[in-house]
């Protein structure tokens, strides 16, 4: 139970250090966003009195008062759920990624999901087979695709299926005039428009992780308990589902979630090169226009989201590998 | 990781000579070193078919970098004639941008920068990770707790996110900027990993021995413990190099970074932005080129990292040299090619 309080207070205190970091970043950096947002507005023509109130609206923060009264405010107002004002996108912060969240999540989600799917089997088959043409084969595509970084096959899978052979849509989230709902029509639209972003993190990505089910399945297949059940002559599809699989695959939750994660950084991206407005495509277009609020917001969502799935992965570990004790204490000393 | 015999060999070798207070001369030291660090594993490395590949793959680049950039011109804008296609003209052998520019030119000159983006960033996320990992691991309580702690949250803030905020911000040029830049919170992973198989040696009894003999944490540290994490620490050194790549190209790609450095991304957005490869698949060869640089380079370092797992993989090792049965220890695969996807 220690353990679960103690890495609550940890993901907590995460959170809070990049909170404190983002405002870190807003109000201290020389020549940072503040002034730089200060000499955007003057150069405008607003008086001094009338950008302290502009500042304050867009990013909660309140020039004229001290650093902690400005910061004691950040905080509470973050914890309010007010991100701040957008500057070049007449939104807020917090409804710009309340609308972008939840497709960004659909693509890393999916993506994951089939990345783990095709590994599980893939790894398993070529563990099966160890020292095989196919396993030898398949190991060398595997290493193949994951020298591609996601983002170049993304620009080749737009060239091949978007303009040359025109079969799916290159940009957006949806096609304009399909209105968002419980359709056929728009569930068809938005998976037409998702099936390339996912397809290139699943087929970049599953390699990878095929090769790690097939280094656990390996190492399970060497285990002594599999060859006792062989001995007990277990049925083959008994040992391989109750006995192999399980082990194999149980050490392969944790990079699940995690991954997600990782996806999620890599978003900017992934939905630059496929204008598909999500979470990483505001983050991209805040950078560019030198958006701050909209870009620590974000940035903060990002986080929250990473340190959320690791913050979930730690916990259940434990509960569904038995062998993992609530997580560190195997390595205290 | 247990030591390797010869390994454990040369635990007892000082243990010996700093109790009878002489000291190894730094020849013999380097040639130990050479033997054990270099010969052995290159021996072995020379084995697989991996690393040789890898290697050689490698080895192209640095030559690009050095002969070539040296030897072949800068591209400028007309310097040919505009819009040539591969294997038109031997004056510009992979054709020329809508400006003119040697496409094989701009792929050549931008091999330098990153070079010294990949070591950079490599020597700064593994060197940050040997340091905070080993303090952390070997000297427990209060300081691991508070190196550890550290790590996580570098952990769990985004690095591509980050590296992009902070691109903007400082808008560096320096490519050594740039690879530490990436690497930002890169090691913070790496460290963690490194600390867990620090907790595992710090038993070992040669280590137990120079703490008993009253040698310093740091002498422990670097003649006991960091030679023993050496072989991961390359391995990871080369995955860190490949993040490095990746995050670069794409940074570029996007045009965060400063456009006065060149990079194979910057000529994947010239293509893709300007030249219009998307639309008439007519500049498609201007998007391949730098495609297939980036790509050459990935794998190189893919194939190496897996590879020298293989050598340094103690068990592994046995096996290759025409030992025992084969029942490999896959945990340092699974974690490498866990941290290949962050």
């Amino acid at each position: 139970m220690n353990y679960y309080v103690e890495r609550t207070i940890r993901a907590l205190l995460t959170v809070w250090l990049v909170i404190t970091l983002t405002f870190g970043m807003i109000r201290l950096l020389p020549g940072g966003p503040l002034v730089q947002l200060r000499a955007e507005l003057s150069r405008q023509g607003y008086s001094a009195s009338r950008i302290n109130a502009l500042i304050e609206n867009y990013q909660n923060v309140q020039p004229d008062q001290p650093l902690y009264v400005q910061y004691f405010d950040y905080v509470t107002s973050l914890l309010q759920g007010d991100l701040g004002q957008s500057i070049t996108n007449p939104n807020s912060v917090a409804s710009i990624i309340g609308d972008a969240l939840p497709w960004t999540m659909f693509i890393m989600i999916t993506s994951v999901v089939l990345i783990f799917a095709i590994a599980i089997v893939w790894g398993a088959v070529m563990a099966y087979r160890e020292g095989s043409t196919f396993d030898v084969a398949s190991s060398s595509v595997s290493i193949l695709l994951g020298s591609m970084p996601f983002y170049v096959l993304a620009i080749g899978l737009v060239v091949l299926f978007s303009y040359k052979f025109q079969i799916l849509p290159a940009r957006y989230r949806t096609s304009p005039g399909v209105e968002a709902g419980l359709s056929v029509k728009f569930i068809v639209d938005a998976l037409r428009h998702a099936a390339l972003p996912i397809a290139s993190l699943v087929i970049t990505g599953a390699g990878l992780q095929a090769l790690a089910m097939r280094g656990n399945s390996i190492s399970v297949l060497g285990e002594d308990y599999v060859r006792v059940a062989r001995l007990r002559g277990l049925s083959d599809r008994r040992i391989s589902t109750r006995y192999v699989a399980r082990n194999a695959i149980l050490p392969m939750y944790t990079g699940f979630l995690t991954l997600i994660g990782f996806y999620f950084g890599g978003s900017p991206i992934l939905e630059e090169v496929f204008t598909y407005p999500g979470i990483g495509y505001y983050l991209f277009q805040a950078l560019e226009n030198r958006d701050y609020p909209l870009m620590m917001g974000i940035f903060l969502v990002i986080t929250i989201a990473l340190v959320l799935s690791v913050y979930i992965a730690d916990l259940t570990y434990g509960k569904i590998d038995p062998r993992i004790k609530s997580g560190e204490s195997s390595e205290t000393y | 990781m247990k030591p390797t015999e010869s390994e454990s060999v040369s635990g007892e070798f000082s243990f010996e000579t700093t109790s009878s207070d002489v000291e190894v001369t730094w020849g013999e030291r380097l040639r130990d070193f050479y033997e054990e660090f270099i010969y052995k594993p290159g021996l072995v490395a020379w084995n697989d078919r991996r690393t040789k590949i890898g290697g050689a793959i490698l080895m192209v680049y640095v030559l690009m970098a050095t002969v070539g950039a040296w030897f072949y011109r800068v591209p400028t804008s007309n310097q040919a004639t505009r819009g040539l296609r591969p294997f038109e003209v031997w004056s510009a052998p992979l054709g020329s941008t809508a400006s003119g520019e040697d496409i094989l030119a701009m792929v050549i000159h931008a091999t330098p920068s990153m070079l010294i983006m990949i070591a950079t960033g490599g020597v700064f996320a593994t060197g940050v990770a040997v340091l905070i990992g080993t303090v952390a691991g070997y000297k427990g309580g209060i300081v691991d707790r508070g190196l550890t702690s550290f790590s996580d949250v570098m952990m769990s803030i985004p690095g591509l996110p980050l590296v992009m905020v902070l691109a903007v911000v400082f808008s560096p040029t320096n490519p050594a900027v740039i690879g530490i830049l990436i690497t930002i919170n890169y090691w913070a992973g790496l460290a963690r990993a490194i600390r867990s198989q620090v907790l595992t040696l710090r038993e070992n009894s040669y280590v137990e021995a120079s703490r008993t003999m009253g040698a310093s944490t740091p002498r422990i540290l670097f003649k006991d413990i960091i030679p023993n994490l050496m072989p991961y620490v390359l391995v990871n050194f080369a995955n860190a190099a490949r993040y490095v790549v990746f995050t670069s190209v794409g940074l570029y790609y996007l045009g965060i970074l400063p456009t006065s450095v060149a990079n194979w991304g910057l000529q994947l957005n010239n293509a893709y932005k300007q030249a219009g490869a998307l639309v008439g698949t007519g500049a498609l060869y201007q998007l391949i080129v730098p495609m297939l640089a980036i790509m050459g380079i990935a794998l190189a370092l893919i194939l190496l990292s897996q590879g020298l797992d293989r050598v340094f993989n103690p068990r592994v090792r046995t096996r290759l040299a025409g030992g025992s049965e084969s029942t490999t220890s896959n945990e340092d695969e699974t974690t490498a090619s866990n941290e290949v996807m962050t």
